[in-house]
């Protein structure tokens, strides 16, 4: 099966290209049953190898697929590595994908655009598998860049939207940005290895001076910032949102905007030897997660809460990363994976039910009217505020226990961002389908749960979230941690993931962490529960602090003012004087000196031969005294 | 004789045109263009297979008292090159099938004349030669600039012929001080071996002024920064097809003779200078992108990009390494193909909507489908996505200049950046949000457009996925050109 592994990637490819040509043609059931079995045969192939995987002693594999790329020394083949890593990838892009597909069927049914949505997503899982699977740098940067081309497409599906198409614009531009990075980083590991293949360099790197390490570390992070949305390179992501809510489950929470970690991850050996980078990527992921966590306390549309604490949960994993523990990351991005493919689904499932509005200002009471979405969306913001036994505490729980050991200040980041994400996940649970109705009249008549194709994904997920826990128990306990087995295998520098913490410490943390979130559950729940408070309906009525977070701290204008304008304005003088006025003033200038001579030196053309005769002999005189003189 | 063929086979097509007044204009001059593609992948594969053979070489004494030889050859450089410009006439003749232009049969005879012209450039072995040829290919575009161009036309074409002859004459002033310091047997030679010998026995100083002088008219041909100003106007008031050629062809007549005429003549000069000549490149990246960005015209704006595209192969070029030369290569060919798409498209904008302004642009995509797809490939290629015919070029390009100078490839990356910028803003403005009122009728696409999109965009797709045909071609064509460049 192993061997079976390009066909991975080759099924939504065929399934791109036969919606892409012949979506139009075929009937909507047809085209999203193409879409699906595509993405589901590559979940099956997937699972198949992975058993292989785990039954064989060899656990990294190379499969070629052509030769691609060669100049001179650089050469850069299509190859695929099928290892734990990229395994355990696969299966969450395509089993997460492929319920997403499903869902999909039933929320863009009515969607003009529906062949053309199923081929964009395709497409999408195509790149995303390309980005995993990927032996050397570049296959991982083609799909990192064409997951970023799908983004954009997506993004801006619903084309004639304005709003929609900047937002979309912005996320393409704003991943460029990192790409630089990702890509200036990939030079730097060529000219340094002479080869930018993983299985190639990665054991070779102990011999590399650590300031090269440490360059190579930061500009590929640089990427990872751009692509999985951490400061500064974060707001494309909650204006990402104009997308349709499949997508935002799909790209922008489960699998797309986790690349970052997924190449850190990868890259783990040159993290672990540079230590400058490595608390680069935990106070950058710290800050993150505090960041947009603040951000997140005071929004009103359900799907931009839902973005920034994606945001937020990314900069979690980054500060795991940060401190080493590669594996605590990956366990948090698949449990991640689970419970916000969830939130978001049900959050479309609700905007479905309340035809097309966001406002969670405008709901309220929906619990009774829609039970499967209110049940599953409740199991997932159970997951995500970390309480036992539902998957999200348990790998929150291992991630801060590592950043505990390594440092009391971030793991008092990491605390605050958590109690911030149980306090504003419940505010939302209990605004969305407690109290009375909000919205009106209209709506509440036509509230009605979702169709199964809707619910049936809804409902593995909240299994999955419910239970994820399953894959990493804690090892104090001296239950079985099978994540931390299963990415160990591809993390070369083992010390750094190791918890050297007593036993008693690891409980008491665990405790604090449960206690802190249940406080602050109770807090949202006294605050919108019992005394029933409303968000506002104007800004004006907020405090200015509020304000300064309701405007998520005004960084969109700031970038606007620092930016753009001046980009703007500097290509605008560039043109306007730099170019016209002076460089082609210039060479205006000297066709109109050339000129100007010419219109002088034309009068000696007088035609009188007396004239030419003796200017002839003023010269040769004139050259005769010249060679006279200086010899 | 297949080399002699790429010259003589559009050149007589030209002079049936322009002495039959044929009403098949047209087709004759399709037909022609297409054998002579046909004879050009026939001479790649030979070049591949079969180099040896005397098929792709023609050397006859021309001038002998002055060692100057009709000498031309195929070899695994100039056959990419060849290629290039076998593809694209079929595809520039083609796009013009929708515009009737006055005097037609001059009008085509005259891109064939060009590329006539074009194809002994590339071929020659012969510096005079190479010197005649650059020359007589300036002719044919300056009459269709002339005579087909837009407003305003005497007074641009006149700036770019004059301004483009001043380099060719810096050129040849460095030329014959090259070849005066040949000697074969006692006698002066213009080929290109004994100026290659002749320039490297130069000292320092010589080879300083003559890599300037010659650099001075390969910086104006293609153009590089600050040598440019003569391009966007003489883009823009030119009808569509001369830009195309100006563009997809002509720009590469001075980064391929930077290859090959410049390179290996003057390396010491390389090493004094070509720091210099790397920086402006890369200002011009930088710079022209920025214009780029605040351009209202959208053919304006292509001409810009055009710029910043040239401005990198270039530095690519003069970093003198295989990744460097070898992107250059892969660069070229993929730019020739999406300029030329990009600037059907602008035409495709005027005929059908009667501007080319952004701002009176808007929402086409919700009139036709098709052409928004197609649109969208092209810019990609131009963007350089990856699996994308841009990219190859563009990261081995990068990488060279990384290879050389890390700084300046993270200044010349921004083009990455800035690439997106230009290139998505006006995509967006000209095809996504609600139709304009203007134009609410956008229509299909003609046959002849849409054929040249398509075979644009296939070519964008394949060679993005699987360049190793061409990439092949120019890594090894490359490698034999750095063995002269760098013997050790």
């Amino acid at each position: 099966m192993i061997k079976l592994i390009p066909l991975v990637p080759l099924f939504p490819l065929l399934g791109f290209l036969v919606n892409g040509f012949f979506g139009k043609k075929l009937s909507k059931s047809l085209s999203g049953s193409i879409a699906s079995i595509a993405v589901l045969a590559s979940f099956i192939i997937s699972v198949l190898a992975f058993i292989e995987l785990n039954g064989s002693t060899n656990k990294s594999n190379v499969i070629d697929v052509f030769s691609w790329i060669n100049a001179g020394d650089l050469k850069i083949p299509f190859q695929f590595l099928y290892d734990n890593l990229s395994s355990l990838f696969l299966l969450i892009i395509t089993g997460i994908g492929f319920l997403i597909h499903v869902y999909s069927t039933g929320y863009m049914h009515d969607d003009e655009g529906f062949s053309r949505f199923f081929t964009y997503l395709n497409l999408f899982v195509f790149f995303m598998l390309l980005l995993v699977l990927g032996n050397n740098y570049l296959i991982t940067f083609v799909g990192w860049e064409g997951v970023g081309l799908c983004s954009y497409l997506l993004i801006g599906f619903w084309f004639k939207n304005t709003a929609y198409n900047n937002a979309a614009k912005k996320a393409f531009i704003m991943n460029r940005i990192g790409d630089l990075g990702f890509l200036l980083g990939i030079f730097l590991i060529y000219i340094t290895f002479g080869s930018i293949t993983y299985t190639d360099i990665f054991d070779k790197a102990g011999s590399v001076p650590t300031s090269t390490i440490t360059a190579i570390a930061l500009l590929l992070f640089v990427g990872a910032m751009g692509k999985s949305a951490q400061l500064p390179l974060y707001t494309w992501l909650p204006d990402a949102m104009a997308g349709p809510t499949p997508v935002s489950a799909l790209i922008h929470a489960a699998t797309m905007v986790t690349a970052g970690i997924f190449m850190v991850v990868r890259s783990n050996i040159f993290y672990s030897i540079s230590d400058v980078a490595s608390e680069t990527v935990a106070i950058v992921g710290g800050i993150t997660a505090l960041f947009a966590a603040c951000i997140g306390l005071l929004q009103n549309d359900i799907k931009k809460i839902l973005a920034y604490s994606t945001v937020s949960q990314l900069g979690l994993m980054f500060l795991g990363l940060g401190v080493g523990a590669y594996s605590s990351a990956v366990f948090h991005v698949t449990t991640h994976a689970f419970f916000k493919a969830l939130l978001f689904l049900g959050a479309g499932s609700v905007i479905h039910a309340m035809g097309g509005e966001q406002d969670i200002r405008k709901m309220g009471g929906l619990k009774g009217k829609i039970k499967i979405t209110f049940l599953t969306m409740f199991i997932a913001t159970i997951a995500i505020s970390g309480l036992p036994p539902f998957s999200g505490f348990f790998s929150k729980d291992e991630l801060l226990a590592h950043v505990y050991e390594h440092s009391k200040a971030l793991w008092l980041v990491g605390m605050l961002t958590s109690i911030l994400t149980a306090f504003y996940m419940f505010r939302m649970l209990y605004l969305t389908f407690y109290g009375k109705f909000r919205g009106t009249h209209e709506q509440e008549h036509h509230l009605h749960e979702s169709p199964p194709s809707m619910t049936f994904p809804l409902i593995i997920l909240a299994i999955l979230s419910a239970l994820g826990g399953l894959l990493g128990l804690p090892e104090f306990l001296h239950l079985p941690n099978w994540m931390h087995h299963q990415i160990g295998e591809v993390i070369i520098m083992k010390g750094k993931s190791l918890i050297t913490l007593s036993h008693e410490v690891e409980l008491i943390l665990m405790c604090l962490a449960v206690a802190a979130a249940a406080a602050s559950i109770f807090f949202a729940y006294n605050l919108y529960l019992k005394n029933k408070v409303l968000p506002v309906a104007n800004e004006s009525e907020l405090k200015s602090w509020q304000r300064l977070i309701y405007n998520k701290f005004y960084v969109d204008e700031i970038y606007e003012a620092l930016i753009r304008k001046p980009i703007d304005a500097v290509s605008d003088v560039l043109y306007k004087y730099v170019d016209v006025a002076i460089i082609d003033g210039v060479v205006n200038g000297v066709g109109s000196a050339v000129k100007g001579v010419g219109s002088v030196v034309r009068l000696a053309q007088n035609g009188n031969i007396g004239f030419y005769i003796i200017s002839m002999i003023m010269g040769i005189v004139f050259i005769v005294l010249f060679t006279l003189l200086y010899r | 004789m297949l080399s002699l063929l790429l010259i003589v086979v559009p050149f007589l097509s030209a002079l049936l045109l322009f002495v039959s007044k044929s009403k098949s204009t047209k087709q004759i001059s399709l037909f022609s263009t297409i054998i002579t593609f046909g004879i050009a992948v026939a001479a790649m594969f030979m070049v591949k297979h079969n180099p040896n053979t005397n098929l792709l070489q023609l050397d006859l004494n021309w001038i002998p008292s002055l060692g100057i030889h009709f000498n031309i050859e195929i070899n695994m450089l100039s056959s990419l090159l060849v290629l290039l410009t076998a593809f694209l006439l079929p595809l520039i003749v083609l796009s013009a099938f929708k515009n009737e232009y006055a005097n037609e049969h001059q009008f085509y005879g005259l891109m064939l004349m060009m590329q006539s012209a074009l194809m002994g450039v590339f071929m020659t072995n012969d510096g005079f030669l190479f010197y005649v040829f650059w020359e007589l290919a300036l002719i044919p575009i300056y009459f269709i600039c002339l005579l087909w161009g837009g407003e305003n036309r005497a007074a641009i074409t006149f700036k770019f012929f004059v301004y483009t002859l001043l380099g060719s004459l810096f050129m040849l002033v460095g030329l014959i001080y090259v070849y005066n310091h040949t000697n074969i047997d006692g006698m002066k030679s213009w080929n290109i071996n004994a100026l290659y010998e002749a320039g490297r026995s130069l000292n320092a100083d010589q080879q300083g002024v003559v890599f300037w002088l010659i650099f001075i008219a390969f910086a104006i041909k293609m153009p590089i920064f600050p040598f440019h100003t003569w391009q966007p106007n003489t883009y823009v008031n030119a009808p569509t097809q001369g830009t195309m050629l100006l563009s997809g062809i002509m720009l590469k007549m001075g980064t391929f003779a930077l290859i090959k005429w410049l390179l290996p003549l003057t390396p010491i000069g390389l090493q004094d200078c070509g720091h210099t000549a790397i920086i402006l490149s890369v200002i011009g990246i930088v710079y022209a992108s920025c214009i780029a960005i605040v351009q209202k015209d959208y053919k304006r704006l292509i001409a810009y990009s055009s710029i910043a595209h040239v401005g990198l192969i270039s530095a690519g070029i003069l970093t003198a390494n295989q990744q460097g030369l070898q992107g250059a290569i892969m660069q070229m060919l993929a730019h020739g193909v999406n300029v030329v798409a990009l600037f059907l498209i602008a035409d495709i904008l005027l005929r059908h909507t009667g501007t080319r302004e952004l701002d009176k642009l808007g929402g086409i995509r919700n009139m036709n489908g098709n052409f928004a797809v197609l649109f969208l490939i092209v810019v990609l290629g131009s963007v350089a996505l990856p699996l994308t015919n841009g990219f190859v070029g563009e990261f081995l390009l990068l990488s060279g200049v990384y290879k050389y100078n890390a700084a300046i490839a993270g200044f010349a990356g921004l083009s990455v950046i800035l690439g997106a910028v230009y290139m998505l803003r006006s995509y967006q403005h000209i095809m996504l949000g609600e139709r304009i009122d203007n134009h609410n009728t956008f229509g299909a696409l003609a046959t002849s457009d849409k054929a040249v999109l398509i075979i644009a965009c296939i070519a964008i797709v394949a060679f993005g996925i699987y360049p190793a045909p061409l990439n092949s071609m120019a890594e090894q064509g490359i490698k034999e050109l750095l063995a002269i460049i760098k013997p050790n």
